[in-house]
């Protein structure tokens, strides 16, 4: 009888054990959902204008256009090509961005006609001036991080999934960020970063997401503030064009050359 | 006529307007993406400290200059022009004309198609570029040697999987620019270019060819390229000029260049070399520097990064050697403070090994807004001897200061 019992017990119990798991099973599950929501988009571009700000209030305006190709089993490419301040015109930034291995990036200077190899431990360095840095603006690859759900939390009226992830490259700028994730588009909302020593670093929100083809989201606004320098940064994206028949042609050296 | 315009009609590259039309014409696309002027002027200054030491030299140097570029640009195709002019103060030979760009590109993907005259950049060091030899060197710019002259050329670049593979043929040979009788920064003896004279009788008509294979493997970018025709760097003959004053008279030879990039990347270090064989200017030889770069990246927790840079040049002639590099050792810091001017500095000095000579230079720049920046460049050359390449250059120390208006 007591054997019967402890069988049902088990039984009834059964669900719970294998339902059950570890914050980090449910934040590394997260992060996998909002890639795979995001997946076969196939390469987009769009024109973004970048405002830097400083203590004092003053600004600077940097416009950039921008084409990504999707890279099934990879990471991404990305073409950054620079229209403003005029004296960068013509600049042009070649990243190819994957899971594990560091990234391959080149920069074309168009006074000297010269591809120059820029080293991968730069992730931290900032991206022309601004509170960006490179890491925060090249693909978020899953394989980068390790995760762990904190807890489900309102974030503007929004349910959202707070979730730590922690960059697996020691050259990161960063100990940990924490990610809010919109519990129903699997989009981030809210990312805090907190610098090499754990200390309160950055903010970087998003807003007026769009919907692309019925299935992408895409923020038109990014705002990233730095509390330690008071220093902030806004990338306004416009004109996001999905599947436009880019392809690998489109992402190499001779392509970077001639990018205007 | 102003002679130093005549010089700048030296590259008579007229010719090749009317071919450039007409293919413009047949490759005529129906979409126009892009049409659009920008460019750039600049006024210069030159403070040179000390006195000048060659007879007819002037003192002091200014200079304004416009490089406008118009561009413009079809679904698979595009053209640009950029002329080029500089008036100088002092010196006549540096007032000069020259069309940087002026070609006419064709990409339909598997492959790049380019006719007219353009610039391509060879090479992956710092200190000097050994392996670049597409286009001429334009010396009165600057005395680097990074400023280039338009090359007419046709150029096919072909891309596969197992690497990019490029052909050169370069039509008509342009002339080393360098600074004039009143100039700073000249030899002792002017160099007269009108005399200039070619190991090949088809002068500067001689058909020049290029090829180069290139291809990333991973964390290396990998380069060999070989160059057949007239070499870019003249060797000097003693002459004399029309009023019987000593002069020394360009030569070209014809050579053959096969040159060797490598650049490899690992986290913060950068790992450069470049290396040349050169054959038919006298005895072969072989010449490399090679070195690294090393990135602080966010230097004592702010935005700035730091670059250690270091290079060893070396050229197997000795000191027979047509460049001052022979066996010298380059040592550079790069700044960028990553603010919103942009405001970069980057200071480097190259050192004999064998003698005490050495050169040290400067570089800044900074953005004043959207629209406008100013920089500062600057050689100090130090302990020259006499044996020395730059001895005639020992009190040309200098800084130059130039603000521009980009559009």
């Amino acid at each position: 009888m007591n054997r019967l019992i402890f069988f049902l017990l088990s039984l009834a119990f059964l669900p719970i054990v294998s339902f059950a798991q570890s914050p980090e099973e449910k934040g590394l599950e997260i992060a996998k959902e909002v890639n795979r929501r995001d997946d076969g988009f196939h390469d987009y571009s769009a024109e973004l204008t970048m405002t830097l700000r400083n203590k004092q209030g003053e600004e600077s305006t940097r416009i950039i256009r921008n084409s990504t190709l999707e890279v099934p089993g990879d990471g991404d490419k990305s073409l950054i090509i620079f229209e403003n301040p005029k004296d960068v015109k013509g600049t042009a930034f070649l990243s190819f961005t994957h899971k594990v291995e560091n990234d391959d990036q080149w920069l074309f200077l168009p006074a000297l006609k010269r591809v120059k190899r820029i080293n991968s431990s730069n992730k931290s360095g900032s991206f022309m001036g601004s509170e960006f840095a490179y890491e925060d603006i090249t693909s978020q690859e899953v394989e980068k991080f390790t995760y762990r759900w904190i807890k489900d939390d309102l974030l503007d009226g929004k349910t959202a999934f707070l979730v730590e992830r922690d960059p697996v490259d020691p050259n990161s700028g960063y100990t940990r960020q924490e990610v809010w994730y919109d519990q129903k588009e699997y989009i981030p909302l809210k990312i805090v970063f907190y610098d090499r020593k754990n200390a309160l670093l950055k903010t970087l929100t998003y807003t007026d997401y769009k919907q692309y083809l019925g299935q992408y989201w895409r923020a038109d606004r990014m705002e990233m503030l730095n509390h330690q320098t008071g220093k902030s940064s806004t990338l306004s994206w416009k004109n996001y064009q999905f599947k436009t028949g880019l392809s690998d042609q489109d992402f190499n050296k001779n392509s970077l050359k001639r990018a205007r | 006529m102003n002679p130093t315009l005549k010089k700048g009609g030296r590259g008579d590259l007229s010719c090749l307007f009317p071919v450039l039309l007409l293919i413009t014409f047949f490759f005529q696309p129906s979409t126009v993406i892009a049409a659009e002027w920008s460019g750039r002027f600049s006024a210069e200054g030159r403070l040179f400290w000390n006195d000048a030491i060659h007879p007819g030299q002037r003192e002091q140097q200014a200079s304004i200059v416009a490089q406008p570029e118009y561009y413009h640009a079809w679904e698979k195709s595009s053209f640009t022009a950029v002329p080029f002019f500089r008036l100088d103060s002092a010196d006549a030979e540096r007032t000069h004309l020259d069309i940087r760009e002026f070609f006419f590109l064709w990409y339909p993907g598997a492959f790049d198609m380019g006719i007219g005259i353009r610039k391509v950049f060879w090479g992956v060091t710092e200190s000097q570029h050994l392996v670049d030899i597409i286009n001429q060197t334009d010396l009165v710019e600057f005395p680097d040697g990074e400023e280039k002259l338009g090359q007419p050329m046709i150029n096919l670049s072909i891309l596969r999987d197992w690497g990019t593979l490029d052909f050169f043929l370069l039509p008509y040979f342009r002339e080393r620019t360098f600074p004039g009788r009143k100039g700073r920064l000249r030899n002792a003896l002017v160099i007269d270019p009108d005399q200039a004279r070619f190991e090949s009788g088809a002068k500067q008509h001689r058909l020049d060819a290029a090829i180069r294979y290139a291809k990333t493997l991973g964390d290396w970018d990998l380069a060999f390229s070989h160059f057949q025709g007239t070499g870019r760097e003249p060797t000097f003959l003693l002459g004399s000029d029309a009023s019987g004053n000593p002069v020394l008279i360009p030569f070209y030879e014809q050579i053959g260049q096969t040159g060797l990039e490598l650049q490899g990347v690992a986290d913060a270090w950068l790992w450069k070399l470049e290396a040349i064989h050169r054959s038919g200017q006298g005895q072969s030889f072989e010449a490399w520097t090679g070195g690294f770069e090393y990135t602080f990246t966010g230097l004592f927790e702010t935005q700035m990064d730091l670059g250690v840079i270091s290079e060893w040049l070396h050229d197997t002639r000795g000191h027979r050697a047509t460049t001052p590099f022979e066996d010298d050792l380059m040592f550079g810091l790069r700044l960028a403070i990553n603010d919103m001017a942009s405001t970069e500095l980057l200071i480097g000095i190259i050192q004999d090994l064998d003698q005490a000579s050495r050169v040290f230079s400067i570089e800044g720049k900074r953005r004043i807004t959207d629209h406008w920046k100013l920089e500062l460049e600057g050689n100090v050359f130090m302990q020259q001897t006499a044996n020395s390449l730059f001895y005639d250059l020992r009190d040309d120390d200098f800084l130059q200061l130039s603000l521009s208006y980009y559009f």
